[in-house]
């Protein structure tokens, strides 16, 4: 008990301290904000927020532009395409990165279409018996209406879903182009947070089936055929590929000479080949 | 020099207002939470949020009652496990164990203490998860959640079980083996009742960091909104819903999410308060 308490006692002057430290943070970026607004030439920073999706491309979009102009800093952050909508409206971001369209509520920004995304749906490779799902089948199977893999052509086992949680922009986008209106996923699928962790879930599991961007596909999970159609670039850039998705830089209002060469940049043919390289779709 | 009755009064001042800013800081959270989950309940009946089954903010249902079952589900079921192993560590610890063995495990529990929730997580999606897979359903269960939990608080209850045990005082042990009881007589009537507030309180603080715990409980719980029906189903927690949600949550979602954070807190005051209360209730009656 002596232990705790002291730590008590400890804590108190400490806690002072780190608020102390955080307003002098804050005092701090102020500054680096004014500065900003002052540049006329390529100097400054942008900063982007959103969609996990877009996230790993803007990345080295951003490494690419910055070794151009080595006196721009891009700062990219996550957070999920409702955030990234949400700081450029509120302007918190220069840029708004989103995996999804927008809502009827998500007015006053401008779209620029950066890239586009399949989602795969997947299974552990293990599982050799089924290669090929309709479209009705898999909305079927997550619906919860289909419940064992023999009905899709499997052996005789529970099928597990796994999805991702509500509000994903991965998720909202497989129940506008697979579920459809009022169709839900069922209640008792083993929800993750992010592709990365429904990869790894499912890639343990043999008798589950779940849905990532293509960005993630390896050899941990085996993509399967929608309607005869194979899960790849090329069929998803032909358009054969039923389910894609469109990924956005938004922006708000008059955008500054400097976000608007970034954006420019990100949507020239020279930086096809990057969103090809990281499994996205290209759409010049 | 200045006189001692004003460096006396200068550190009373310093600690005063030290302890004020932590007061402060405590209910400035509490005002955010506030500030933050209110605007859910001029749309969301306050009762249909607490004992609503449907948690879909896309189709604007927002009832948290099976995360509240899940939490408390969860947290039941590690103490379940956690308590009686825990304190019996504390008894081999305090009492049984020769020196050395004492001076080997000692450490070894406090660092479990140290291992981020995060590597206790990983574990359980690498071999408590795989092991209760092998039982049935997907592995991320209820069950899943509970082992990896139960070892989370055994290090919190073993030291606070263990130094309470120790802080008996000695007259206390050698009149009872004085009057002819036996080492275990000892331990069982003797020195656990002595020792009952600091056993009670280390339990009190274990059930906390349970209700509390959230990275190794995403990991592993499979956080379907479910009220689950069996120790292999997944399900969620009210820490869980908040982290796995808040990423991509705006509008009402995001104020379903604050006020989700605020039945937590008032779940913590409850259980705290109960626990105090059963403990002052038992050493009234000693």
């Amino acid at each position: 008990m002596n232990k705790i308490a002291s730590n008590k006692k400890i804590m108190l002057p400490v806690t002072a301290i780190m608020l102390l430290a955080l307003g002098v943070a804050g005092c701090g970026n102020d500054t680096d904000d004014n500065n900003d607004d002052n540049t006329t030439a390529l100097s400054g920073t942008i900063n982007e927020a959103g969609s996990t999706t877009v996230q790993p491309l803007a990345e080295k979009l951003a490494a690419a532009f910055t070794a151009l102009n080595p006196n721009v800093k891009v700062v990219i952050g996550g957070g999920g395409s409702s955030v990234g909508v949400k700081s450029v409206t509120e302007g918190t971001v220069d840029i708004g990165a989103a995996s999804r369209d927008l809502k009827d509520t998500e007015t006053g920004l401008t779209k620029y279409l950066l890239a586009k995304d399949g989602i795969a749906i997947v299974v552990h490779p293990d599982n050799t018996a089924v290669n090929n799902l309709t479209i009705d089948q898999v909305r079927d199977i997550f619906s919860g209406v289909i419940t064992n893999w023999s009905q899709v052509g499997g052996p005789d086992k529970a099928i597990h879903v796994m999805a991702r949680e509500e509000g994903s922009g991965t998720r909202t986008a497989f129940e506008e182009l697979v579920m459809g209106a009022d169709v839900r996923i069922v209640t008792n699928a083993v929800l993750q947070n992010s592709n990365g962790a429904l990869k790894t879930a499912l890639s343990g599991d043999k008798d589950a089936i779940g849905f990532i961007s293509f960005g993630y596909i390896d050899s941990a999970v085996k993509a399967l055929s929608i309607n005869g159609i194979a899960a790849t670039s090329e069929n998803g850039k032909n358009g054969t590929y039923p389910i894609i998705r469109p990924l956005y830089f938004l922006t708000k209002g008059t955008t500054s000479e400097l976000v608007q060469a970034f954006i420019d940049y990100c949507l020239s043919d020279a930086v096809q080949q990057i969103i090809t390289e990281e499994g996205y779709l290209s759409v010049n | 020099m200045l006189p001692r009755y004003f460096t006396d009064k200068l550190a009373k001042y310093g600690v005063f207002i030290t302890a004020l800013v932590s007061i402060l800081v405590l209910l400035a959270i509490a005002i955010f939470i506030i500030k933050g989950g209110l605007p859910l309940f001029g749309e969301v009946n306050p009762l249909d949020f607490l004992f609503g089954q449907s948690w879909s903010p896309t189709y604007g249902e927002y009832g948290i009652l099976s995360m509240i079952v899940g939490s408390l589900l969860v947290t039941l079921g590690a103490m379940v496990i956690a308590v009686p192993l825990g304190i019996a560590c504390a008894i081999l610890l305090a009492e049984v164990a020769p020196r050395r063995v004492r001076d080997l495990l000692r450490p070894a529990v406090e660092l479990l203490v140290g291992i981020p929730s995060v590597v206790y997580g990983l574990v359980g999606i690498m071999v408590i998860v795989p092991a209760v897979r092998n039982l049935g359903g997907t592995g991320y269960s209820i069950l899943a959640a509970v082992l990896v939990l139960s070892i989370m608080v055994l290090p919190t209850i073993i030291s606070i079980s263990e130094d309470s045990l120790r802080a008996v005082p000695r007259t206390y042990r050698e009149g009872s083996l004085a009057l002819g009881a036996s080492h275990w007589q000892t331990i069982w009537h003797v020195l656990l009742p002595a020792a009952r507030s600091g056993v009670g309180a280390s339990i009190v603080l274990g059930m906390g960091r349970a209700i509390g715990e959230t990275m190794a409980m995403i990991m592993v719980i499979g956080n379907a909104v479910i009220i689950p029906s069996s120790p292999l189903d997944p399900a969620r927690t009210l820490t869980g819903n908040i982290a796995v949600e808040i990423n991509y949550a705006a509008g009402l979602h995001e104020n379903a999410l604050f006020a989700t954070g605020l039945v937590l807190l008032i779940l913590i005051l409850i259980l705290n308060s109960l626990a105090t209360l059963v403990l002052k209730r038992g050493e009234q009656h000693a």
